[in-house]
């Protein structure tokens, strides 16, 4: 079965004065309708980027695209300009990690929620008003009626993250893309915004690619984890399998990395060093300097493929490191 | 001067703020109002719009009525601000070429606007070679010494009006383009305009939704700014010869007509120096003020100095 939303084999470069920037390299993924995939990474793993340029949202240049992102088995990259921002604005609905700023200061709510579909499915005003206050309404915000002629000052940042998801769902997308969307929002209001993102999608059967920084984040909703490092892949897992048995050292530094409740720990697990710098990405495992487990010559000198330890398990390594303990840290 | 910030402070709880305060465009005005200056500036540039509009039916006499038994008298109760070389009443004349000035710094800056604001959009939003192009172009014409380049376009257009505003409203461009696009720098990487974006909306549909309202204010304030700069222009061209052409009065001429006589009849210079000079200030006046209540993080440089020492 073909997927609803893919990219094969894509990759992001962007010319610098340095040197060409390697920010995102041979990248694959799908998903399904009602699925969710969470896309998890540091900043700067290629984790936003990646997604952004596939649906046209990183300007080219100074980037350049390679590999495909199929839509439908369209591919969004070799789309006219014109075409792609129809698929943009009717298919697939993005919800960004600054709600302080996502909404134009300068027009109402409801100004700005009619926009797409008047646009993009020519529906009469009235009838985009009506469809934004259900909207509204339904992701939970009181009075939406009167709301729609408010100004985004007016709400708070939990509100405006509301708006932008009913702002998403206007033209009812089969594709909705998160942006570290609960980021910039308080505990209380992300498992809000969380419930109400996994409520939204067994209502409409929509795919949900998440980005997120925060592993705990997705563990609860997300079908599909990829882990995401110096541009690649490390590792794609069904959610449980990824938090049971995490195949790449990366992954597993992350989830050692996290704190938790009862620890007594003075300090936190962490990752020793920095990740690459994108323009001179090393030639073996772009993990293989701060890797804990590295044994393998060849992880050095060549890039590791994306093995399936397990099916729908896959880990970009050479061997399988679940029965290994980390080596002892020498500087 | 209140210190209020735009910025609001972040608000994270999930009820919604108190509806809004009403009309928060009033409160902008009232904030214009706030200082009596301001409201004699307003005042003072309404006389002007007056005396361009009505001119000859508020005048006492006509622009051109020479009575040359009545040259150079002082001021007085029947021609207030005296008459010149040639018995025509200057209050008369200050009044009627009004309208000239007013026009032309009208239509010239409307020119500028259009034209500065255009390049300053697009050389801003796409950047890359159309921000090379335009930018670099409004440098060449900002190399260029007001005056000197003002004399050279009308020099090539010959004498006028309408060359006068040509050549004011091309001198002002760069000014508009460059306050436009330092604002449009900032405003594009907006998280609203990537959302603006990911709907769908062309990069027409952005530029004038989205763009051009939150770029405004600087614009409104270099507005009134160069409405000041271009009344001094075409008086200075007017005075040169090469704008206004006798016998339509106009205060730049009026200027050079008095300077032969500064010494004997120091109220043919004086008078129309004085209007100049008023509609001048009281415009510099109504752009600070404008600034101040548009835009408060751009204070004016005394202002920052006085708060800050």
């Amino acid at each position: 079965m073909s997927a609803l939303f893919e990219l094969v084999d894509f990759g992001v470069q962007i010319g610098t004065r340095r040197g060409t920037a390697h920010i995102v390299n041979g990248v694959d993924w799908r998903v399904q309708a009602g699925e969710t995939l969470a896309i998890v990474g540091e900043s700067g793993s290629g984790k936003s980027m990646s997604v952004l340029a596939a649906t046209g949202l990183v300007p080219s240049p100074p980037a350049r695209f390679s590999g495909q992102a199929l839509f439908r088995e369209r591919d969004l990259l070799t789309m006219e300009d014109r075409e792609r921002r129809r698929v943009r604005g009717r298919h697939i609905g993005f919800v960004f990690q600054e709600p302080m700023t996502s909404l134009n200061p300068l027009l109402t709510i409801g100004r700005q929620m009619t926009e797409a579909p008047r646009q993009h499915l020519d529906m009469p005003s009235g009838e985009a008003r009506d469809k934004a206050a259900d909207l509204l309404n339904l992701v939970g915000i009181p009075e939406a009626a009167q709301r729609l002629d408010a100004y985004p000052h007016q709400l708070s940042g939990g509100m405006r993250q509301r708006v932008m998801i009913a702002m998403a769902l206007m033209c009812d997308p089969e594709v909705l893309i998160a942006d570290e969307p609960t980021t910039a929002l308080d505990v209380t209001t992300q498992a809000q915004i969380l419930d109400l993102v996994t409520r939204l999608q067994s209502q409409f059967g929509m795919a949900v690619v998440w980005i997120t920084h925060d592993l705990g984040v997705v563990a609860d909703f997300a079908d599909q984890v990829a882990v995401m490092y110096a541009g690649r892949i490390v590792e794609l897992a069904p959610t449980s399998a990824l938090y049971r048995t995490p195949g790449h050292p990366y992954t597993r530094g992350l989830l050692d990395a996290r704190p938790r409740l009862g620890e007594t720990e003075a300090e936190l697990a962490t990752i020793p060093g920095v990740p690459p710098d994108p323009r001179r990405l090393p030639p073996g495992c772009s993990f293989w300097p701060r890797c804990p487990y590295r044994e393998d010559p060849r992880c050095e000198t060549e890039v590791p493929p994306l093995r399936e330890v397990a099916p729908g398990h896959l880990v970009r390594s050479f061997y399988s490191i679940t029965q290994r303990a980390p080596r002892d840290q020498e500087a | 001067m209140t210190s209020a910030s735009p910025v609001e402070p972040m608000e994270r709880s999930l009820e919604a703020q108190e509806p809004p305060e009403e009309g928060t465009r009033w409160a902008l005005l009232a904030a214009i109002f706030e200082s009596p200056v301001t409201v004699l500036a307003v005042v003072i540039i309404a006389i002007v719009l007056f005396m361009a509009v009505a001119g000859e039916l508020v005048a006492p006499y006509g622009a051109n009525e020479i009575n040359v038994m009545n040259q150079l008298q002082p001021p007085n109760l029947t021609h207030l601000f005296g008459t010149d070389e040639l018995g025509r009443d200057v209050f008369s004349r200050v009044i009627i070429a009004a309208r000239v000035s007013v026009q032309v710094s009208l239509v010239s800056v409307a020119l500028a606007l259009v034209m500065g604001v255009s390049i300053g959009l697009l050389s801003g939003y796409f950047g890359r070679w159309v921000d090379i192009v335009g930018m670099r172009s409004m440098d060449v014409i900002f190399s260029f010494p007001v005056m000197l380049l003002a004399l050279a376009i009308v020099a090539m257009l010959g004498p006028g009006l309408v060359p006068a505003m040509i050549a004011i409203g091309v001198v002002y461009t760069p000014y508009f383009a460059r306050i436009t696009r330092a604002s449009v720098l900032s405003v594009r990487e907006e998280t609203y305009i990537r959302a603006a974006r990911s709907i769908g909306a062309s990069d027409a549909r952005i530029l004038r939704l989205h763009v051009l309202p939150n770029v405004m204010a600087p614009i409104i304030v270099q507005t009134s700014l160069s409405l000041a700069f271009a009344i001094l222009t075409e008086a200075a061209l007017s005075f040169l010869g090469l704008g206004v052409q006798p016998p339509q009065p106009s205060w730049g001429r009026m200027l050079f007509d008095g300077r032969g006589f500064i010494t004997e009849a120091w109220w043919m210079a004086v008078f129309p120096g004085l209007a100049i000079f008023l509609t001048v200030l009281a415009l510099n006046l109504i752009g600070d003020a404008m600034r101040d209540a548009l835009d408060p993080r751009q204070r004016s440089a005394i202002e920052a100095r006085a708060g800050n020492l």
